[in-house]
């Protein structure tokens, strides 16, 4: 293991995190908040210290950068980023408790956005901006982030690949562009411009410009974060709707956008990952509109509510217009169902994503194939194109560790005592990275009634599900630390 | 550049090597992918699954907007096939493809029209080619070919007996009576630019810059090989071996070829009517010995097994063969080698790709970058051939009254058809091609990099 070369690529991702801090900072500044300046200048001050050392002790990093070596920076890199991203909220007092202020940064890296704030407003402006930028620089990953702005190996290095791999959602990550920096680069242009586009959308529709930029990390994210109490339901119609197609938006994968870019429209439209997510997405908001007719007032009411909660779930958002721990058992279950789902492999999105599901089931209707026929030979296919079998066999992999995460973190948090529900929904809204669950930890509860263990435990599974396990689990494992 | 490798075998993946070294965006395209696979986890490039002669693929691969494809697949038919289907959907896309198979040696030209093919190569014609210098210039390890043939850069080693040893370079021309510039000496394993102080020692390599026609009067009078070589045994009967038997047999020497396999034997005795062919296993001493070994002039070790290659011209080496050449196919750039007596070492993959190199450089066609550049010295030092433009300091002026960085020697002029080894008093002017040779270190991207600025 190379340990010198993850901690060389970790300084310059401490020295980006700093430079984010930044406009929190400025906005803490601006509204003279003297307590929140004070703590946003000691961490970037402590940040920096950090990114020092570590720059000084890896300067003589020899080359060797393998697989193993870009799942564990990828899961170091982001630990060591929630742990130092979490320190304003701690030195501000805002959130009083360091495992809260922790657990509240992990949600927003990972954009789940499970919150322990019982109030979100009375936090101070520059913290709730510090609160949605981490969404919006977790969505599409820090290190991309260094992939597109650092030319971090000599010319001539495919070890990028890895990083990339790593820190991207879906079962087969590759590249749109030969160059690596200049797939990471367009990968952010997309994700800026998208970006842009919804807080345009959002101040059209009356959203002050403060809470359109916040509001618009979280969704472009597929974080969560509001900055109101009643996260978006206390919006107009408009900014309900506008909310829900860009967050569905953002759950596509971004290579749909670049083959729009290159006006390869037939392509796009036959995927079959968005033709399955688009149908998921009407079906179920159909289904649940049926469901819970008579409970709103009018028809476009209910449409409006079940289309927003479906995509507010698919998309692993979590942002609320309506509460559906109020719903009937179906619409209920639908929306749990849901949440296992997750948007598009290569979205901003988690979840077991789209394109997996896709992938089990086709595998599964192959060995049913194979019982009926012991010896007949087939592929798995996606888009026309055959499936590496070793996909097909990590696909299944994932679904195996997918499912342990799962059951050990629920018997752990259910050393808390509060309902099946409460337990069983916080495992999975932190795990696909959602946000809100049913029962206590509903759209209008929150988490802070868990025991330090429990978000401890909820951290844990919100990184792993937003780095796909691997990355996370792979730091649990021995080989890497022995010598 | 926009570049698509069809195939990810050696020459593919050396090529992916050079071309995203030197700053290409590279596309390939291999039917495996396990191959593409290996290739983009050590090379910033991205891959395409697939038949290469497969419009869709192609499309796939980015043809449209690509600059240049090099069809380098197993298969001389699918690389033109590759070629013809790419130029129909990019007509203004330049095209190199390998076509190795002898049959269509002879009509590899009226292909290149027919298939509107750019540059076609041959990796083991060229190495042979390669070969058979090496045979005709003995003593030298190694020749780099500049200004389109008529500069030669040459290596050699000084033996404790000869004339050299313990001279300064500014004598050096007292002894071999003729035009030659020592460039650059390898001694304990680093590369030295040398001044005219300079004292040679035994065992330095010494690279020299030397008009073509200079070559034969240098080793004449430096007495290092006396004798001509007649007699040459080729080990394997591979189709680099097949061409160069073929080259050497029309010059007249004798050659021998082993091979192990009796369908090739036949079919190699058919093809090639001067050539003894013997059919036997070559890494057998006995059997060696039974063909009278330490009487050729020079073995040639061509067999696909790097290790049996090097194990024999060992032996070669052992019963003082005066010559000894090895191919190798892997290894070429293992150091620990560099201290066995292989004699000259060749890699024909790394051959065609230097020369595909080239040819991309030539396409990029930047004001004042380097037409060529060789790596000397095992790739210490380099040898870069650059073209004089209007853009260019000091056109004119005797070098001697140049101000120029260390370590920077300028090697040779060549106006026109004329090479000339420079001395203070030359200049170079507009359309000089101008030869720089330098350590590795030096940065020299152009021309105008070489003077103190």
């Amino acid at each position: 293991m190379n340990y010198k070369m993850i901690g060389k690529i970790t300084a310059p991702i401490l020295c980006i995190e700093v430079v984010f801090m930044i406009p929190a900072l400025l906005i803490a500044q601006v509204n003279h908040d003297q307590n929140a300046v004070m703590a946003f200048t000691r961490t970037m001050i402590i940040t920096l210290a950090v990114a020092g050392c570590l720059g000084l002790a890896t300067r003589n990093a020899k080359k060797g950068f393998y697989a193993r070596e870009g799942l564990v920076t990828t899961g170091l890199v982001w630990i060591v980023m929630s742990v130092l991203g979490c320190l304003p909220f701690y030195f501000s007092g805002e959130i009083p408790s360091f495992v809260d202020s922790l657990f509240e940064t992990v949600s927003g890296f990972t954009t789940t956005g499970s919150s322990i704030l019982t109030d979100v407003e009375k936090m101070s402006r520059g913290m709730l901006y510090w609160r949605s930028f981490t969404h919006w620089v977790g969505g599409m990953g820090v290190l991309v982030f260094l992939l597109a702005i650092v030319p971090l190996s000599g010319k001539n290095e495919g070890y990028t690949l890895h990083i990339l791999r790593a820190e991207s959602p879906g079962p087969s990550v590759g590249k749109l562009v030969p160059r690596m920096r200049q797939t990471a680069m367009i990968l952010y242009m997309l994700y800026v411009i998208l970006t842009v586009l919804d807080v345009l959308f959002l101040c059209a529709g009356g959203m002050p410009l403060f809470e359109a930029v916040c509001t618009a990390y979280g969704t472009a994210g597929t974080g969560g974060f509001g900055v109101k109490a009643d996260s978006i339901a206390g919006y107009s119609p408009y900014l309900q709707n506008d909310t829900t197609v860009f967050m569905l938006l953002f759950g596509v994968n971004f290579s749909c956008y670049y083959l729009l870019l290159l006006k390869r429209v037939k392509d796009v439209l036959h995927d079959e990952e968005l033709r399955t997510y688009v149908g998921i997405v009407l079906v179920s908001a159909i289904l649940i509109a049926i469901n819970i007719r008579g409970l709103y007032a009018t028809l476009g009411e209910t449409l409006r509510l079940a289309f927003f909660q479906v995509a507010t779930i698919i998309t692993t958002t979590g942002f609320a217009t309506a509460d559906f721990n109020q719903w009937p058992a179906l619409s209920k279950t639908i929306m749990v169902l849901l949440m296992f789902c997750g948007a598009c492999a290569g979205s901003t999105g988690g979840g077991i994503k789209v394109a997996r599901l896709i992938l089990l089931i086709k595998n599964f209707r192959r060995n049913m194939n194979q019982n009926l026929h012991p010896t007949q030979v087939t592929t798995i296919r996606m888009n026309g194109q055959k499936v590496d079998e070793k996909i097909v066999s990590n696909v299944s992999a994932y679904l195996i560790g997918y499912m342990g995460i799962i059951v050990v973190s629920f018997l752990l948090v259910s050393l808390d005592n509060f309902s099946l529900e409460t337990n069983l929904t916080a495992v999975i809204a932190t795990f696909n990275n959602i946000g809100p669950g049913l029962d206590m930890i509903g759209p209008t509860g929150n988490f802070s009634a868990f025991s330090d263990l429990s978000k401890l435990v909820l951290s844990f599974d919100m990184l792993a599900g937003r780095l796909e396990i691997f990355p996370i689990v792979i730091l649990l494992s021995r080989s890497v630390w022995k010598k | 550049m926009k570049i698509i490798v069809a195939g990810g075998g050696k020459v593919g993946s050396v090529l992916v090597r050079q071309l995203t070294e030197e700053g290409h965006e590279v596309t390939i395209i291999d039917k495996s992918g396990d191959v593409l696979e290996n290739l983009m986890q050590e090379y910033d490039v991205i891959s395409v699954q697939g038949n290469a002669a497969s419009m869709e693929v192609l499309e796939e691969a980015g043809i449209r907007d690509a600059d240049l494809l090099i069809a380098a697949t197993d298969m001389d038919e699918v690389n033109l096939l590759t070629c013809l289907s790419a130029n129909s959907l990019n007509p203004s896309l330049h095209t190199i493809a390998r076509i190795r198979d002898h049959d269509y040696r002879s009509q590899a030209l009226n292909m290149q029209e027919l298939f509107n093919i750019n540059m076609a190569i041959n990796p083991e014609y060229q190495a042979a080619a390669e070969i058979s210098r090496l045979l005709n210039f003995p003593g030298f390890f190694n020749i780099d070919t500049f200004a389109k043939g008529h500069v030669e850069i040459v290596s050699l080693r000084i033996k404790a007996d000869s004339h050299l040893n313990g001279t300064r370079l500014n004598k050096m021309n007292d002894i071999v009576h003729s035009q030659v510039l020592v460039c650059a000496v390898q001694r304990n394993g680093s590369c030295i630019i040398p001044d005219g102080n300079f004292e040679l020692k035994e065992n330095d390599l010494l690279y020299i810059t030397a008009s073509t026609t200079n070559l034969t009067t240098l080793l004449k009078n430096l007495g290092i090989i006396t004798k001509k070589i007649k007699s040459v045994l080729i080990a394997g009967g591979s189709l680099l071996s097949f061409y160069l038997a073929g080259i050497l047999e029309r010059r007249g020497m004798n050659v021998t070829l082993i091979e192990k396999d009796h369908d090739r034997c036949v079919e190699l005795a058919e093809l090639l009517k001067n050539t003894t062919i013997v059919e036997g296993d070559a890494s057998s001493q006995s059997f060696l010995e039974s063909e009278g070994f330490e009487n050729f002039d020079a073995l040639v070790t061509l067999t696909g097994l790097d290790e049996l290659n090097i194990v024999m011209s060992l032996y070669g080496n052992y019963r003082k063969i005066p010559q000894i050449i090895t191919k190798l196919s892997h290894a070429e750039n293992n150091r620990m080698l560099d201290s066995l007596p292989l004699g000259s070492v060749i890699s024909p993959k790394e051959l065609v790709c230097n020369t595909i190199v080239r040819y991309v450089r030539a396409m990029q066609n930047k004001v004042g970058a380097a037409i060529t550049i060789h790596r000397i010295a095992d790739g210490q030092g380099e040898a870069i051939e650059f073209e004089v433009t209007e853009d260019t300091l000091n056109v004119g002026k005797p070098l001697k009254d140049l101000n120029i960085k260390p370590n920077i020697l300028i090697a040779s002029i060549t106006k026109g058809d004329k090479n000339e080894i420079p001395s203070g008093n030359s200049a170079f002017h507009k359309g000089d091609r101008v030869i720089i040779v330098t350590t590795k270190t030096s940065g020299i991207r152009q021309l105008n990099d070489i003077f103190v600025s």
